[in-house]
C-alpha cells in the first residue's frame, strides 16, 4: 500500500495490490510509476508520507532500495510476530531472521521512519511470550509500532480451523493481558499511545493512518481498495463520498454516517476529536450539544472520557473499554440530530 | 382459514355429486334406529384412522388412500398428529336389513383434552374402546375407560393394529382382562389402517350399544356439547336432541341465560354441514342461529322451544384452566393486533381463560389459562401460524390459592381467599393465612424394570405415592398425587427418557392443597426485579435460585462494572452470582480494511442499546427474562 500526503488541505493515495495487506507484490517498477503519475496530478510536499507495508521476505528485502529510489520514503515491515512456530500459524511466507535483517536494512535506508508491526493473540501464544517478544522487539525497533490483536476473518483457513476445534485462541482475560501489558511496556519505553493499535517515540505518528481517523480524504487505488473524498455533487453543493473498488450504487455517504464514522474513528486517537475538526463536518450542532449529558457525566466521573474546551476524547483507562462507549455516543449523536 | 383449507380438501374427496342435501329423511329415524357413539384411545392407538375407515366404509368420503385423518382439520392437528377439537359425524349403515343412523363423536386424545372427552361423551350412550395391539393399555386408555364407565356407557372393546409384526395381541388381552375385566371373547381384533374388521365394528354398534332414551313425542330438549364459529355464519352450534324435534325456523331458548335465538338451519355433520331442515330426537347434529358470540354457547346448556321450558339437565363445571402463562406482544406497538388475534382464536376455542396482566418489563399484556401444557403449545403455534403473531410468552406457572387474614386486608383484597396467577400479585408474606397449591393425581403405566427409577423421579417431584399394581405380567400402574407445578414442564419428557419411551402418564384434577410455598425474589445489584418473581416450594427454592442466577449471568452481558445477581426469600439470601466487569473491549486492529463493517457493528449496538432495559445502571436485554424463567 503506497500512501501519497499533501500537507495541508490535501489528498492521500492509498494503492493495494490485494485485500490482504500484503501488497508490495508490486515491482518497484509499478511504484514508481504510481507515484510519479500522483506527483504529475497534484501538488507534492517533500514533507510528504509516502509509505509501503512490506512483507519482510527476501525477495522484498532486496527491492527495499528499489523502492527507495522509485519515491517510497517510509516503510511499515510486517514482522507480524517473533516466534519461528507462530509464523507458520499465521500463515506467513517468511522467517524471523529475515524480519530482523529487514528491519534492520530498512532503519538504514529509512532512518526514522520504520513502522514494525506486530500480531498478538493467536492460537498458542502466551502472555509469558509476548512479554519476551516485546523485549527484543524493543531492542531492534525504530520510532513506530503497530500492535493488532488478531481477528477471526469468516473464511480464512484459521476461521475454519478454530470452528472446527482444531486449534483455538488463548483464554479472554490472558489477551487482556497482554494487550495491557504491551501499552504499559511500551510506555515505559517512550512509546505513546496515540491510537488503539500504534505507537509512537518523539511523536512519529504515521500521517497517512491519522487520515483515517481523524476523517480527512483519501482515495483507494487498486482491488480491494477504498476511500473517502469529498465531490462536488450536480447541484453544486459538496459531498462525503465513500468508495470500495467494487460496483456499489450508491456512494455517497449520508451525512449521519459520515458523523458516525467521525465519532468512532476520531475516538480511538488518544487526544479525541477537537472542536474545531467537528465544527468543520458538523457546522450546526457543537460537541456540548450533542454529548453533554448524564451518560457522558458518567463516564467522565469514571475518570473514562474527558469532555471540554480542547474537545470530546477517552482517558487511558477509557481507550480500553472504547466499543463499550462508542454505542452509547452514537446514540447521544442520532438523539441530538433528530432535535 | 383452517377451517376452509379443510372444507376444500373435503369438497375435492366427495367425488359423489355436492351434497347439499341428504339422499335420507331424518324422519325415518326414530330413536330405535339410532345409535351415538364415541372413540376412546389413547394417543396415537389409531382413532382418527379408524374414524377415517368408517367414513370411507358408511360412503361419506370415497375409498382413496388419501384419507387421512379427515376430521383432524385443524393445520395444527395435523402437523402435530393429534386431535384438538372434537368433530361429530353421522353415519348411515345398513344390517339386518335396515338403515340405521350412526353418529360418531370424535374425541381428543391427550389428557390435556379430557374435559372435551367428558362433554362429548355426554352425547354418547356407547364407547368404542380402541388399544394398540403393540403399546397396550396405556394411562391414557384408561382414563378414558373410566369416564366411560362413570356414565354408564355400553364399552365395546376392540384390539387395533393387529397387521403390526409387533403386535402381542394375547398380552393385551391379558391386560383388558386385568385392568377393566373385559373377557377376550368380547374384544374385536382390526387393522384400522388396512380397514381389516372394521365392518364388524359397525354391526356390533348397532348390536351392543342401546339407543338413546330418547322421545320425539315430548317438548324439545337439547344438550349443547360443543360449539363453532364461523365468520359467516356464525356460531355453529353441536346439539343432540334428547327429545321432541328441531326445525328451521323454531324459536330456541337457552336454559342458562333465557336468551332466545332463531333457528337458521339444522342438518348434520356429513362430514361438513349438510341440511336437513329438521332433527328429530336421538339425533346429533349442527344448529346455526343468530347467536354471534361463543361465550353465550355455554357447553352442557339445555334448549327447548320459545315459552316451552323443560327440566334442565345437568349442567357441566366449566373447564378448569391448569397452566397460566403470560402472553405478551414482542413489542407494545402490536398490542392491539395481538389482542384481536387472541379474541378470534378464543372465538374457536372457549376453555382459554383470559385475564389482563402487565410487566414492567414486557409492558401489557395478557395472562392466559390453558387446560394444560399441550393446549398452550398449540395455542401459541395457532397464533403465529393462523394469525401470524410474534410473542413473548412467559414460563409457565399455576395458580396459587392465598386465604388472607384480617379484615382490613380482606376489605383490600376484595375478599378471604383470592387466586394468585402473577407472583408479583402475592400478597405480603404477614398477611397470608394458608396457601395452597394445584394438585393431581397421576397414573403412570411403566414395565416394572423402571419402577426404581421412577419412583425417585415421582419423589423428587415431591409426588406422593398412592397406589401400585401389576396390570400384566411385566407392566405396573402407579398412582402419585403431584403438585401440579412439578410436572408441568420437563416431568413427561424426563418419564419418557428414563423409561425409554415405555411409560405413559396421565392425570387428573384433584384441586388445591395447603403446602410450604415461599416467593422467590431477584435483585440486579441490589435493586430487585419483579418480573423474576417465583413462587415455589420451600424445599425447591434454593436450588430455583440457584438456577436462575446461573442463566442469568449467561445472558446478560458484561459490562464496565460488577454486576451481583442475587436470589432472595425476603431478606435472606439463597444465591448469587457475579458478572465480572470488562477490562478491555476495544477492537486492536488495523483498518487497512474498509471501517464500514466495523461501523454497521457499532451502530448495530448502539441500536441494541436503545432497546435494553435498564436496572439500576444494569443494562439487560428484552428477552433476558424469559430466556431466564424457561428451564
Amino acid at each position: 500500500m503506497c500512501i501519497g500526503h499533501i500537507v495541508r488541505g490535501g489528498v492521500v493515495i492509498v494503492i493495494s495490490t490485494n485485500i490482504l495487506r500484503t501488497p508490495s507484490l508490486a515491482e518497484p517498477e509499478t511504484i514508481y510509476s504510481v507515484i510519479n503519475t500522483v506527483k504529475e496530478m497534484v501538488k507534492f510536499s517533500n514533507q510528504g508520507e509516502v509509505t509501503l507495508e512490506v512483507n519482510p521476505t527476501i525477495l522484498e528485502k532486496a527491492h527495499l532500495r528499489d523502492f527507495k529510489s522509485a519515491g517510497i520514503n517510509r516503510v511499515s515491515v510486517g514482522v507480524q510476530t517473533l516466534d519461528s512456530n507462530a509464523l507458520a500459524v499465521l500463515g506467513r511466507d517468511h522467517t524471523v531472521k529475515s524480519a530482523l535483517e529487514c528491519v534492520h536494512d530498512a532503519r538504514v535506508l529509512f532512518p526514522g521512519s520504520v513502522s514494525v508491526d506486530l500480531i498478538f493473540g493467536f492460537p498458542g501464544h502466551s502472555l509469558s511470550a509476548w512479554k519476551r517478544e516485546l523485549q527484543q522487539l524493543l531492542q531492534i525497533c525504530d520510532k513506530h509500532i503497530s500492535l493488532y490483536q488478531l481477528t477471526l476473518e469468516r473464511g480464512t483457513q484459521l476461521f475454519k480451523m478454530i470452528e472446527k476445534g482444531l486449534t483455538k485462541l488463548p483464554p479472554e482475560d490472558e489477551i487482556v493481558d497482554m494487550y495491557k501489558t504491551a501499552v504499559q511496556v511500551l510506555k515505559e519505553n517512550g512509546f505513546e499511545r496515540y491510537e488503539v493499535s500504534n505507537f509512537a517515540k518523539e511523536v512519529r505518528y504515521s500521517t497517512h493512518n491519522l487520515a483515517y481517523w481523524e476523517g480527512k480524504q483519501y482515495i483507494g487505488v487498486g482491488p480491494g481498495a477504498h476511500g473517502r473524498f469529498v465531490v462536488q455533487s450536480n447541484d453544486g453543493s459538496l459531498e462525503r463520498h465513500a468508495r470500495i473498488q467494487t460496483l456499489e450504487p450508491d456512494n455517497w455517504m449520508w451525512e449521519i454516517e459520515s458523523l458516525e464514522e467521525l465519532l468512532a474513528l476520531g475516538m480511538r486517537i488518544c487526544w479525541g476529536i477537537s472542536h474545531q475538526r467537528w465544527n468543520q463536518r458538523c457546522p450546526q450542532l457543537s460537541l456540548y450539544d450533542i454529548f453533554n449529558s448524564d451518560i457522558v457525566s458518567t463516564y467522565c466521573s469514571a475518570n473514562l472520557l474527558k469532555l471540554d474546551n480542547r474537545g470530546l476524547r477517552a482517558t487511558p483507562e477509557g481507550m480500553d473499554v472504547l466499543d463499550s462507549i462508542i454505542p452509547d455516543l452514537i446514540l447521544l449523536l442520532h438523539q441530538a440530530l433528530a432535535r | 382459514m383452517s377451517r376452509s383449507v379443510a372444507t376444500t380438501y373435503c369438497k375435492q374427496l366427495l367425488q359423489t355429486s355436492e351434497l347439499c342435501c341428504l339422499p335420507y329423511d331424518l324422519s325415518e329415524f326414530p330413536v330405535e334406529k339410532i345409535r351415538n357413539f364415541s372413540i376412546i384411545a389413547h394417543v396415537d392407538h389409531g382413532k382418527s384412522t379408524l374414524a377415517d375407515r368408517l367414513l370411507e366404509l358408511t360412503g361419506v368420503i370415497p375409498k382413496t388412500n388419501d384419507n387421512q385423518q379427515v376430521l383432524d382439520r385443524l393445520q395444527v392437528e395435523r402437523e402435530r398428529g393429534i386431535t384438538v377439537k372434537a368433530q361429530t359425524v353421522s353415519l348411515f349403515y345398513e344390517h339386518h336389513g335396515q338403515t340405521y343412523l350412526l353418529n360418531l363423536i370424535d374425541t381428543p386424545g391427550h389428557v390435556d383434552f379430557n374435559y372435551e372427552v367428558a362433554r362429548s361423551l355426554s352425547a354418547c350412550q356407547g364407547v368404542i374402546l380402541l388399544v394398540d395391539a403393540n403399546q397396550g393399555v396405556q394411562a391414557q386408555t384408561v382414563a378414558n375407560f373410566y369416564l366411560a364407565f362413570e356414565s354408564e356407557l355400553t364399552v365395546i372393546p376392540v384390539l387395533n393394529k393387529i397387521d403390526l409384526k409387533l403386535a402381542k395381541p394375547d398380552e393385551v388381552l391379558v391386560q383388558m382382562k386385568n385392568v377393566f375385566d373385559i373377557s377376550p371373547q368380547e374384544v374385536l381384533k382390526i387393522s384400522a389402517k388396512h380397514g381389516t374388521g372394521v365392518e364388524d365394528i359397525l354391526k356390533a354398534v348397532i348390536d351392543k350399544i342401546p339407543p338413546p332414551t330418547s322421545d320425539v313425542s315430548k317438548p324439545l330438549k337439547a344438550l349443547l356439547f360443543d360449539s363453532w364459529f364461523d365468520q359467516y355464519k356464525g356460531v355453529i352450534i353441536h346439539m343432540v336432541v334428547i327429545d321432541g324435534l328441531l326445525k328451521k325456523g323454531d324459536k330456541i331458548a337457552s336454559a342458562s341465560s333465557h336468551k332466545v335465538y332463531e333457528v337458521h338451519d339444522v342438518g348434520v355433520m356429513h362430514p361438513l354441514e349438510v341440511s336437513t331442515n329438521t332433527l328429530y330426537a336421538g339425533q346429533v347434529g349442527y344448529v346455526i342461529t343468530n347467536m354471534r358470540n361463543t361465550n353465550e354457547a355455554q357447553v352442557g346448556d339445555t334448549f327447548y322451544h320459545e315459552n316451552i321450558p323443560v327440566e334442565a339437565l345437568p349442567e357441566f363445571k366449566s373447564a378448569k384452566p391448569m397452566v397460566f402463562a403470560g402472553i405478551f406482544p414482542s413489542d407494545q406497538s402490536e398490542y392491539n393486533s395481538l389482542r384481536s388475534a387472541i379474541q378470534k382464536l378464543t372465538l374457536t376455542d372457549a376453555s382459554v381463560s383470559i385475564h389482563s396482566d402487565s410487566s414492567p418489563a414486557l409492558g401489557q399484556g395478557w395472562r392466559l389459562g390453558f387446560l394444560g401444557l399441550l393446549h398452550m403449545e398449540v395455542f401459541n403455534q395457532r397464533l403465529e401460524q393462523e394469525h401470524n403473531a410474534s410473542v413473548i410468552v412467559t414460563s409457565p406457572n399455576v395458580p396459587y390459592k392465598v386465604k388472607i387474614h384480617g379484615a382490613k386486608n380482606i376489605k383490600k383484597y376484595g375478599a378471604e381467599e383470592i387466586m394468585v396467577l402473577n407472583p408479583c400479585n402475592l400478597p405480603d408474606k404477614s398477611i397470608i393465612a394458608d396457601f395452597q397449591e394445584p394438585v393431581v393425581m397421576g397414573t403412570i403405566i411403566m414395565p416394572d424394570d423402571y419402577l426404581g427409577n421412577v419412583t425417585n423421579l415421582i419423589l423428587d417431584r415431591r409426588g406422593l405415592l398412592y397406589d401400585q399394581t401389576y396390570i400384566d405380567d411385566k407392566r405396573i400402574m402407579v398412582k402419585a398425587k403431584f403438585p401440579l407445578s412439578e410436572i408441568l414442564i420437563d416431568f413427561f419428557d424426563e418419564l419418557k427418557s428414563m423409561t425409554s419411551g415405555y411409560a405413559s402418564f396421565d392425570y387428573e384434577d384433584l384441586g388445591f392443597e395447603s403446602s410450604s410455598l415461599i416467593k422467590v425474589n431477584f435483585l440486579l445489584n441490589g435493586s430487585p426485579v419483579d418480573e423474576l418473581s417465583l413462587i415455589c416450594h420451600t424445599s425447591k427454592a434454593r436450588s430455583l435460585a440457584k438456577h436462575v442466577c446461573a442463566k442469568l449471568k449467561d445472558i446478560i452481558p458484561r459490562q464496565l462494572f460488577l454486576i451481583t445477581l442475587q436470589g432472595a426469600v425476603g431478606s435472606k439470601i439463597l444465591s448469587r452470582e457475579d458478572i465480572r466487569p470488562l477490562r478491555k473491549d476495544v477492537l486492536a486492529k488495523c483498518y487497512g480494511g474498509d471501517v464500514t463493517r466495523k461501523m454497521k457493528l457499532l451502530k448495530r449496538q448502539a441500536e441494541g442499546k436503545k432497546k435494553m432495559r435498564k436496572i439500576g445502571n444494569v443494562e439487560i436485554p428484552r428477552d433476558a427474562f424469559i430466556k431466564a424463567l424457561k428451564r
